[in-house]
């Protein structure tokens, strides 16, 4: 463990009933990096991501987040310390507008003592503040779109928003669970200089994705995960040359589909 | 011009008026189109004690305006933050007391006893509800209920604050105008205050509470605590409640936390239209007298009640002033086919 680690992990365990859901699971992830966690349907990255995050309690393990202990600490306080969470189902408040789907996390202790006054001090009001994070992740600004309910959003905006809610708590740690899945390629080839540009703006993103093309062209380094357990971890091409890798992914779906998908 | 040719086409007005926040009002009309309502709704709550001769009914008024103020925390409560609350019994029954005990214990006039029952009964009912705050739905509900139960009995078992007698000799209102003029105007500033609070970044912090609570985690902020904030309010305003209650039969006792509190202010969502506040409150100016005028019958009543109820269910489920808000923003004209 070095000093560089933002994020630590140590030997995660739970069970949901008799399903060992993770099984001793560890990994460190570096200050500014882009970090890919991969792994068959079922083989528990959703609910790791859930235990980083005090979304669910993990039966065992500790989870240091630059060097402080926050295990089984509640998510809002998790989530005020700068380590923010995308649900892989995307979760808005369909009965409000996309721009004020964002005032409430602007509402929140950490963007209010970031922003200053009503969460914007010289930028302006909360209002002014999220249509200019909204623009910032792809929303048109001069367009209907950051206005209309979320209800009537299309996936792509709905996986956008779930990235500007992270964006709104100003982060140091991003976890993303499947932000391109059910995006079409070129939604995804439109999301991808943006995920660049976060690490850019010196965020750190733990990425879980299905999508490996996409992924090792912004991961420096990927774990794998199988049926709950961290199969290797280390540089892409490495990883998938792995023979264990390959053949947990071959037992359940095709690898092949993954990796050269046009 | 028969129909045959021409159908009736109903557009949606502008969103310029519309929008809620941005006002681009430019003529007198659009003025008109906004206020009007508002207006209409505030001078007819004012005129009732001017209109209605009777002491017996003006007295109707006042209770009605009580009901009206636990409709709004119902409302507020079930459709912006998404808890259901049967707590107007026990939110009645802990402002009235207070009210009660604060005047005859230690003397203090109503200038005081209201608005401290009104901060202290929220306080009490908060605190008292802060363990069931992370149950959903109906296990809500069910605890609300539970309290003005256990709490009547605890008072009849124990013999404190009077027993079952109540707490007699409690201070009157001045006179009959000042009694129902502040309390009209009580439910007034409560109506515009928690329509304006839903709009603001808080409200939408609520509202994201009931539409997402898990969202509202990752967001960095404590569902407990704004659900909390959320039972405060509806809580005062039931205490504000009950302790006018207290001072205008100027006794306070066991029947404060009579299920009628509970019921009845559901029943006027119902009817008024939830989630528009403005239709649970004028849901009470209907439902209470109404209520008064079927005590004749007896027992009976209870049948015709429900009949209405469940009329307004069945052919109006979606409650008047929604209905009513709708065709308001929208206007009809004849189209050739
Ligand atoms: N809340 C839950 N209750 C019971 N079982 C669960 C729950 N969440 C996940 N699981 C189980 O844990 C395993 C891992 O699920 P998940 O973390 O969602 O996988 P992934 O995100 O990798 O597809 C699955 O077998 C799933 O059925
Ligand atoms: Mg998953």
């Amino acid at each position: 463990m070095s000093d560089e680690d933002i994020l630590q992990v140590t030997n995660i365990c739970k069970s949901f009933g008799g399903v060992q859901a993770l099984l001793n699971v560890s990994f460190n992830v570096q200050q500014g990096e882009v970090f890919g966690i991969i792994g068959p349907n079922g083989s528990g990255k959703t609910t790791l991501i859930n235990c980083i995050t005090g979304f669910i309690k993990m039966d065992s393990g500790k989870v240091f987040y630059k060097g402080k202990d926050i295990s089984y600490k509640p998510p809002n306080q998790i989530a005020n310390l700068g380590l923010t969470r995308t649900f892989q189902i995307m979760r808005p408040y369909y009965s409000l507008p996309a721009y004020k789907n964002l005032i409430v996390p602007l509402f929140s202790p950490r963007a209010r003592r970031k922003g200053g006054w009503r969460g914007g001090g010289k930028l302006g009001d909360r209002g002014t503040v999220s249509i200019d994070i909204l623009e910032e992740i792809g929303f048109e600004r001069d367009s209907f779109v950051p206005y209309k309910l979320a209800s009537s959003l299309p996936t792509g905006y709905l996986k956008r928003l779930e990235l500007a809610r992270c964006l709104a708590l100003r982060p140091d740690l991003i976890l993303c669970d499947e932000v391109f899945s059910g995006l079409s390629m070129s939604e995804i080839a439109s999301m991808v200089p943006l995920i660049e540009k976060l690490q850019m703006d010196g965020i750190t993103l733990v990425m879980i994705e299905h999508r490996l093309r996409e992924l090792f062209r912004v991961a420096s380094r990927v774990m794998v995960l199988n049926f709950g357990e961290k199969l290797t971890e280390g540089i892409p091409e490495k990883v998938m040359a792995d023979e264990k890798v390959k053949e947990a992914y071959l037992g359940s779906e095709k690898l092949l589909d993954y990796t050269f998908e046009a | 011009m028969s129909t045959i040719e021409r159908r009736r086409e109903r557009l949606d007005r502008g969103i310029k008026v519309r929008t809620e926040g941005i006002y681009a009002v430019s003529s007198w009309e659009e003025v008109t189109y906004l206020v009007l309502p508002r207006l209409i709704l505030i001078v007819g709550l004012l005129l009732l004690p001017v209109l209605i001769p009777s002491l017996y009914w003006k007295r109707v008024v006042s209770i009605a305006a009580i009901y009206a103020l636990l409709a709004l925390g119902f409302d507020f409560l079930a459709h912006f933050v998404g808890l259901v609350s049967l707590g107007g019994a026990f939110f009645i029954g802990v402002g009235g007391y207070t009210a009660a005990l604060l005047n005859k214990s230690l003397g203090l006039p109503i200038l005081l006893t209201i608005p401290m029952a009104t901060l202290g009964g929220a306080l009490i009912c908060t605190l008292l509800l802060l363990p069931a705050l992370p149950l959903r739905g109906v296990y809500f509900a069910i605890v609300t209920l539970m309290y003005p139960l256990a709490l009547m009995r605890i008072i009849e078992a124990l013999n404190i604050f009077g027993g079952t007698d109540g707490i007699l000799g409690v201070a009157g209102f001045p006179n009959r105008w000042v009694e129902q003029y502040l309390i009209l105007l009580i439910v007034i500033f409560a109506l515009f205050g928690l329509r304006r609070l839903v709009n603001e970044d808080i409200g939408l912090v609520f509202r994201g509470v009931k539409d997402n609570d898990q969202a509202v985690r990752a967001s960095g902020l404590s569902i407990t605590l704004y659900k909390a904030i959320a039972v405060f309010i509806a809580s005062g305003l039931g205490s504000l409640g009950g302790a006018y209650l207290s001072h205008i039969y100027m006794w306070s006792g066991i029947s404060q936390f009579a299920l009628d509190f509970s019921v009845i202010p559901i029943a006027a969502t119902v009817i008024g239209g939830g989630g528009t506040l403005v239709g649970p409150l004028l849901g009470c100016f209907f439902l209470v007298p109404i209520s008064e005028w079927l005590r004749e019958f007896g027992t009976l009543r209870i049948v015709f009640y429900s009949l209405i109820l469940m009329a307004f269910i069945m052919f109006r489920s979606e409650g008047v002033m929604v209905y009513a808000q709708r065709k308001y923003h929208q206007f009809q004209r004849w189209v050739k086919v």
